[in-house]
Order: C-alpha cells, then sequence, then structure tokens
C-alpha cells in the first residue's frame, strides 16, 4: 500500500508558536512526499487534538502518522494511544520534538522556523519506512523489593503488605527504622518520634507479608519489569535471630567500647550493639572489626554469658537471591559533615554540635538521657542555631534542604522548654521557609516564646574567653553582630547517600544534578524512574520532611502494587532481530551483547535473538559487519531517512506569502490531498487548523 | 539514497553571513536527550545548527551513520551518551567510545578533519552541559569550515 502520511503540527498554545511559525512548517510538510494532509493546532495532546488524528487516519486512510509537538519522552505514548484507537499500529506514528530542542532554544523565530522544518522533514522521511510492531505481555511476579526501612521504606512496605502481596524489605543496617528512630520530636505536633514510629516497626516484624532483611545489601539486579532477580548479600550478625531473645546480657559483659554511629560520635556503644532498646530486630550484631573475639581470638564474654547460646562467631557471609516484580528504592539520604567548612568550627570547638547529633541529646535513650547538656555536663545559658549549613550555598549544595527551618524552630522550643524560657536562642537565617501544614503556625508559637531571629548566614564562630561567638552581619540592620553563646547547633545540609553511585548503577536509575535519584518526571513522575518497574520512595529522591516522605512512599507502593496487581505487562517490541538470510555466523554480536540475549544457532550457522531478554541497546546492531543485526524501530533504513530528512535543504519562504511552488514541485502529482479534507474542518472551537497547502 | 540530499550543503546560511555549519548529533535517549530536554525547559538558548537523532543508545550507533551524515551534507557529528559507568544499558557507551576511536582513522582516510566528529558524556542533569557542548562545537566548526573534500567524494 503506498504512504499515505498525516503531519501535525502542535503550537502548544505559545511554547511553539511564539517562535515558530507552525502554519508555515505545517503548509511545508504538506509540500513533502506522500504527505496526504497536514495541519497545525493548539494543542495536539488535547482530546480534539487527539481526535484530529483519529478522524484523519480513518476518514483519509492514512497509513503514517507524525506529530511534531514537545518531547516524545512527554507524549510520545499519548499520540501512540491516539493512532492505536483509530486501528493504526501505534509504531506507525513518529513523534518529534519542535518545542524542547527548537521553539524553547532557539533566539530567531525565523531559525527556529527552519529548524523546525528540518526536524518535521526528517520524521516524515523516517515514518515512512516504519514497520508495524507489536508488544508483548508478559508476566509480572507478585512479590516486591523495597530497599531501605527508614519511614519511608517501612510505609512503603506495609501499605504493600496490605494488599495481601509479599514484600521483601531489604535493611543495611543492624535496625530498622532509618534517621527518623534517632530524632526525639517531629515538628510541628512534637509527637514523639518513637511514638509514632516505633509500632510501625514493631507492625513490620509482626507483618507475615513482610519479610525482613536486616544487615543485608542488594549487590546485584538482573532481569526486566516485571521479573526482576535481586542479589542479596547477608552480612554476618555473629547471633543468631533465631534464638536470640533480646534480653541484653551481652551488651552489658562486652569490654570493649566504641564510638557509636547512631549516636553521631557522642556516645559510646559495645562491639556487640543494638541501637536503642526499641531497636527492631531486636537482636544486636557483633562489629567484627572491634569484637577481641573475631580480631584476636580473645574474651568471648558475649559468649560465655548468653543465656540461649545464640552467639555464633562461625557465621559468614552468605547471599540469596529473589524474584521480585517490581523495586522501590527507599535508600534515604545522609546529613553533611560540617567539618570542611572551617569557619563555623565544628570538630575545633566543643559545644558546635551538628543537628542529628542535638537530636540525640533530646533523646530519651541518647547519650544524656534526654537532658541538653554542654560536653562540660552543664545546661547550656544562650545558644545560636545557623541555618543553611551547606544548603544553599554554591560552595556545597545548591538546593534547599527544606527541613533545617522547622527542626531549627524545634529546637527553639525544646530548648526553651527543657533547659528553661530564660535561656536566649539566636537563629542565624537566610530565609523562613515554613511551607507545610501547621508549619506557619509553628513558627509563630515559636516567635511567641521568645526566640531571636537574625537574618544574615554567619561569617565564622570564634572561641573567646570560653564562649563561643557568633559572628555575622544582620542583614536587616545592616550591622556586623557578634553573639556570645554557650552552644552553637550547625542545621546542616540533607545529602544524597555516600554509596548512592553505587546504587544508582546496580539497580540501574540515574542521578540528578544534587546527585539524588532521578525521578521519571519532576513534576508528573516523582516515584518513577527511566527503568520500568524500580520506584523511589523518600529522601533517596531529594530532601523531604516526614509527611513527604511518607506520601511519596505510599505513591511508590502504590505504583509497584498496580504492576502486582494487574499481573501482566507489555514489553516494548523494539528489541534486536537478527536476519538469518544476511547473518554470517560470525558472533562477535553474541560476545558483545551485555544481557547474553543472544544464542548461536549451530544448525543455521547464524546467530538468534532471544526477545525476552534483549533490550534493544543496539550494541549488536552497531557492529554487525554484514548489517544482519538491526534493532526494530531504530532500523538503519529509518536511521538513514531521518538524515536524509535532516540534511534535506529547507528554501527559505518566499518573499510573497503566495509563493510556495518549491514544496508542491516536490510532490508526486499523483497524490492529491482528498477534497474530504475541507469539510473535516467543521472544527470544535475557534481554532481553525490550517490545512495543507497544496 | 535521495540525490537531492548530497548535493547541496548548508543550504540555510545566508550569502552575507560567514559559514553556518550543519551539525548532527546522535543522542541517547537516557542521559544526552533528556539532557537536550532539559536544557530546554531552562530555556538555555542554542545556535539552530545542531539537529538531533535520537537513539535509544550510543552503543547503536553505527559507524555508516556517521558516514551518511558527513556525506549528506552535515559538516560535523556529535555523538553523545551517558557518562562511563552510567549506560542505561551497562556499557553500551563504552563501545560507541571504540567505534569513535576507529571511525576517527576511517575519517582521516576520506580526508575529513577529527574534529568533525565529537563524542561526548552528557548526563540527564546536565543541560547546561548540553546547551555549552552544542555552542561549543558549533564555534569550533565555524572556524573550521566546511568539509573540503566533500565534492571529491565519490561513494
Amino acid at each position: 500500500m503506498a504512504n499515505r502520511i498525516g503531519v501535525y503540527v502542535c503550537h502548544c498554545g505559545t511554547n511553539i508558536a511564539g517562535k515558530v511559525d507552525c502554519s508555515e512548517v505545517a503548509r511545508y510538510a504538506g509540500g513533502l512526499r506522500d504527505v496526504v494532509v497536514s495541519r497545525d493546532y493548539q494543542f495536539m495532546c488535547s482530546d480534539p487534538g487527539q481526535d484530529l488524528i483519529v478522524e484523519d487516519i480513518r476518514s483519509l486512510g492514512l497509513n503514517r502518522v507524525v506529530v511534531a509537538s514537545c518531547s516524545p519522552r512527554l507524549h510520545e505514548k499519548t499520540f501512540q494511544k491516539a493512532c492505536a484507537r483509530a486501528g493504526l499500529n501505534p509504531y506507525m506514528m513518529q513523534h518529534t520534538c519542535i518545542r524542547e530542542h527548537c521553539s524553547w532554544v532557539t533566539k530567531d523565530p525565523e531559525e527556529a522556523t527552519r529548524k523546525a522544518e528540518h526536524i518535521v522533514a526528517a520524521a516524515v522521511r523516517r515514518v515512512a519506512r516504519h514497520q508495524e510492531l507489536f508488544s508483548r505481555e508478559v508476566g509480572v511476579l507478585p512479590d516486591v523489593m523495597v530497599v531501605g526501612a527508614g519511614i519511608a521504606g517501612i510505609q512503603a512496605a506495609l501499605d504493600i503488605a496490605k494488599s495481601g502481596h509479599m514484600v521483601h524489605l531489604i535493611e543495611k543496617g543492624p535496625s530498622i527504622g532509618g534517621h527518623m528512630a534517632q530524632f526525639d520530636k517531629t515538628f510541628p505536633t512534637l509527637d514523639c518520634a518513637a511514638c509514632i514510629s516505633t509500632p510501625k516497626m514493631v507492625a513490620v516484624s509482626q507483618e507475615p507479608n513482610i519479610h525482613l532483611m536486616t544487615y543485608s545489601e542488594v549487590t546485584e539486579v538482573d532481569g526486566f519489569v516485571g521479573n526482576y532477580k535481586v542479589t542479596v548479600r547477608r552480612k554476618p550478625r555473629y547471633v543468631r535471630e533465631d534464638i536470640c531473645t533480646g534480653c541484653g546480657t551481652c551488651l552489658e559483659k562486652c569490654p570493649t567500647k566504641v564510638i557509636s554511629e547512631f549516636e553521631e560520635g557522642i556516645g559510646m556503644r559495645k562491639a556487640i550493639y543494638r541501637n536503642s532498646p526499641q531497636s527492631v530486630p531486636n537482636t544486636p550484631v557483633i562489629d567484627a572489626e572491634h569484637c577481641l573475639k573475631l580480631t584476636k581470638d580473645k574474651c568471648g564474654a558475649c559468649e560465655k554469658f548468653c543465656p540461649t547460646g545464640a552467639i555464633d562467631y562461625t557465621q559468614t557471609e552468605s547471599s540469596v537471591t529473589l524474584e521480585v516484580g517490581s523495586i522501590v528504592l527507599a535508600t534515604g539520604y545522609d546529613t553533611m559533615d560540617p567539618s570542611p567548612i572551617r569557619e563555623y568550627g565544628y570538630g575545633r570547638f566543643d559545644n558546635v554540635y551538628t543537628a542529628l547529633q542535638f537530636e540525640r541529646l533530646n533523646n530519651a535513650v541518647g547519650p544524656t538521657g534526654g537532658k541538653i547538656l554542654l560536653k562540660d555536663g552543664t545546661p547550656p545559658e544562650s545558644v545560636a542555631i545557623i541555618h543553611c549549613v551547606g544548603s544553599r550555598d554554591a560552595n556545597y549544595h545548591q538546593y534547599c534542604s527544606r527541613v533545617c527551618c522547622m527542626y531549627a524552630l524545634k529546637y527553639d522550643h525544646l530548648i526553651k522548654d527543657k533547659v528553661g524560657h530564660s535561656v536566649p536562642i539566636y537563629n542565624f537565617y537566610m530565609d523562613m521557609r515554613c511551607f507545610g501544614k501547621g508549619y506557619e503556625e509553628f513558627y509563630e508559637r515559636v516567635q511567641g516564646e521568645g526566640v531571636t531571629f537574625i537574618r544574615g548566614r554567619p561569617a565564622e564562630v570564634l572561641e573567646e574567653d570560653g564562649k563561643l561567638v557568633v559572628v555575622a552581619e544582620d542583614t536587616l540592620l545592616g550591622e556586623i553582630v557578634r553573639v556570645p553563646v554557650d552552644m552553637v547547633i550547625l542545621c546542616t545540609a540533607m545529602e544524597p547517600r555516600k554509596d548512592t553511585a553505587e546504587v544508582a548503577r546496580v539497580f540501574g536509575v540515574s542521578r540528578s544534578q544534587d546527585g539524588f535519584l532521578l525521578e521519571e518526571h519532576p513534576k508528573l513522575g516523582p516515584v518513577s524512574t527511566a527503568t520500568d518497574g524500580v520506584f523511589l520512595a523518600g529522601t533517596c529522591q531529594g530532601p523531604k520532611d516526614i509527611p513527604d516522605a511518607v506520601a511519596h512512599a505510599s505513591g511508590g507502593a502504590a505504583q509497584a502494587l498496580a504492576l502486582a496487581a494487574k499481573g501482566t505487562v507489555s514489553i516494548s517490541p523494539t528489541t534486536s532481530y537478527i536476519n538469518p538470510d544476511i547473518c554470517v555466523g560470525c558472533k562477535v554480536c553474541i560476545d558483545l551483547c551485555a544481557y547474553s540475549a543472544i544464542e548461536f544457532d549451530e544448525r543455521r550457522q547464524v546467530s538468534v535473538v532471544n526477545e525476552a531478554m534483549c533490550k534493544g541497546c543496539g550494541s549488536c546492531a552497531g557492529y554487525c559487519p554484514s548489517g544482519a543485526a538491526q534493532i526494530k524501530h531504530f532500523n538503519e533504513t529509518q536511521v538513514f531517512n531521518e538524515l536524509e530528512g535532516l540534511l534535506m535543504p529547507v528554501k527559505p519562504p518566499a518573499p510573497a506569502p503566495e509563493k510556495i511552488e518549491p514544496q508542491t514541485a516536490r510532490r508526486p502529482a499523483a497524490e492529491v490531498v482528498p477534497e474530504e479534507a475541507a469539510p473535516e474542518e467543521a472544527m470544535p472551537e475557534s481554532a481553525e487548523p490550517a490545512e495543507a497547502e497544496v | 539514497m535521495d540525490t537531492a540530499v548530497a548535493e547541496e550543503e548548508t543550504p540555510q546560511a545566508p550569502a552575507t553571513e560567514a559559514f553556518e555549519p550543519t551539525i548532527v548529533a546522535f543522542v541517547c535517549n537516557w542521559c544526552t536527550y533528556t539532557a537536550a530536554d532539559l536544557a530546554g525547559t531552562s530555556r538555555l538558548v542554542q545556535r539552530p545548527n545542531v539537529r538531533l537523532v535520537r537513539m535509544m543508545c550510543t552503543g547503536m550507533v553505527d559507524p555508516k551513520y556517521v558516514i551518511k551524515a558527513l556525506l549528506g551534507g552535515a559538516d560535523a557529528v556529535l555523538i553523545s551518551g551517558c557518562h562511563p559507568g552510567d549506560c542505561h544499558y551497562i556499557n553500551g557507551n563504552y563501545k560507541a567510545r571504540r567505534r569513535v576511536k576507529l571511525l576517527n582513522d576511517i575519517l582521516d582516510q576520506f580526508g575529513i578533519d577529527r574534529r568533525r566528529l565529537k563524542l561526548t558524556w552528557v548526563g540527564a542533569s546536565e543541560g547546561n552541559e548540553f546547551a555549552e557542548t552544542v555552542n561549543d562545537l558549533i564555534e569550533e566548526i565555524r572556524e573550521l569550515g566546511p568539509i573540503e573534500t566533500r565534492d571529491m567524494m565519490v561513494l
């Protein structure tokens, strides 16, 4: 059948039409080979816009469609579906971008229009060589994996488990709970963090549909959406979880004390330890680096005193393979180490604390039993809180960490409450960002408690006569202030976890400019990633407070569940195909394939692609010396045609508007726009799509 | 092949202005194409000389495509994909790197300056980087001028 191509040029309101003369582009496209109809319309993605395509396919018998609008990453599926509705194979459509790559980045309207014409010409040339392709449906394994068991991971796991699906919850640390387990109170309601998070932690351990694996890490992910095979490495605990009762005798008897990570370096733990008495699971772990038994074969106290005989020094690393349909990443964040910001004195002066350290000072099971004390054991008589330490700072992190203003206000309140209302507190801030529900009200409340707010980023923190002095410019007064205090709290930035690069690599997701994991779309796809079946939850995607992290996690859970509940997923047919008539059996492609998707057929002496495993990367097609290997939808002819279109000369418009022979001259005489196209014009609304000029 | 293609070079260059190169960019869907989208959303102005061809991976860029583009009227070709180690398809970009290395030698034999084939890594979040790469390349090729041997080539 001869090609009958329809071209649709979108105005995108003024996003495209503001720069590109869309009707001119449509007129130009109308003159291209095999183009039967060419229209421009205000919003192609709208209902009436899509209807234009559907109607034309039906009434004009189009068998190929070009839509020139926004990036195909945004709306390719939309238009593919529109074609499918009209009975046209979705792969007979080419979506090409004249917005992100043309109207938005080109200064001159004339040049933008010419560029758009090149882009459209390429799409028309390419679509002429498109072939019908059919997606495959494959089953989705019902289990889901959640990686990271902070509050986001816990929420996602509980949501999924409630639906009846099995969840494998993988946590790197010895206990679940994440950073939230380190906090004492939460803003703005001042609930005790433990009172709201520990019931959830316990629920995880009691939920029969959750398979919790702590002290474990994902090392490898194989497979594709719906069918992931995940390898999890289990570190040895040296304590048998099945026997241990969590009585804590071993913790008392262990003679080795080391600095505790959970206490942010301001408390000690033993070599056999758990984060807190509320830890889930309650089984301690032995830190192999410091345990005398494991390093020097001495001591053995824990084994001697354990009433159930749960200590087992012979445990070794093991690994398990799990098969899941989808993966939710909830790997969380780190807080920035402020030591490189020398001027704030962290690490040099005793009483400069990071925010997380201050959280531990407040926590009832923390090193001070919940008392706010200086290093010498006395309560502070004055406190300075420095906001935006490492955030909103071109030298460290440009982004806003979103939670610091609010936890600083929480600290203001807690200090007033615990140490005394007479204690002066100075907040050095750049802007107060109290954007959430009840946040502004909390700000007002704290202001009412007599806290001082000084607008300006401090220049430095000094030590003078045993006191800390914060030097800053009060930018509202326009004066330099020197504020002597006993304690300084640094509101340190939330930053991507140290191992984010590794996580991104293992799960095949990208990272955004700030280093966090990258979502599919900043607004409309905040939980999915470019890798199908891998979703994000919580702060691994960017700084979030607890309500946002929990909401985000439920979103991730819903997406994973949608996949699991449907039970099937359609797999793109754009895989490799090796033409057996051309293949010479050199086997080069077999070694090139990163997915081991190509096998050699000894009988026919040709390479054969296993489509279930092929991801369509084109390594084989890019190399194949005989041209036998081709990627469907990106084959040689299609790319060659696209190139020809792209490099086709585009004549600048003739001075007189009516002069359009150069285009018409190129059209094969036989193909004329059917006259029915004109009555078709009965368009909804006043928007008059310019008809192809012929 | 359509004969109309190869004949005319840089058709949009007005006679009065300096030489305006035509550049074809093969970009991978996951990193550089996304970066180009981001450059667009951030309204980072670029010269209109670069025309993108979306590929799923730089690993699928057949050397033939590059040669076809250069013979068909492009003054330079840009191949751009994910940073080493970040490839969506594990190692497609490494394959592209080897091919470009070898392709450079072939281009020499065609009498085409190897600066006309550029390989870069531009990650999904690097909209700025994309715009800069494009603008710098245009500048470089503008100085280099049109392909000297185009009319001599018989293929």
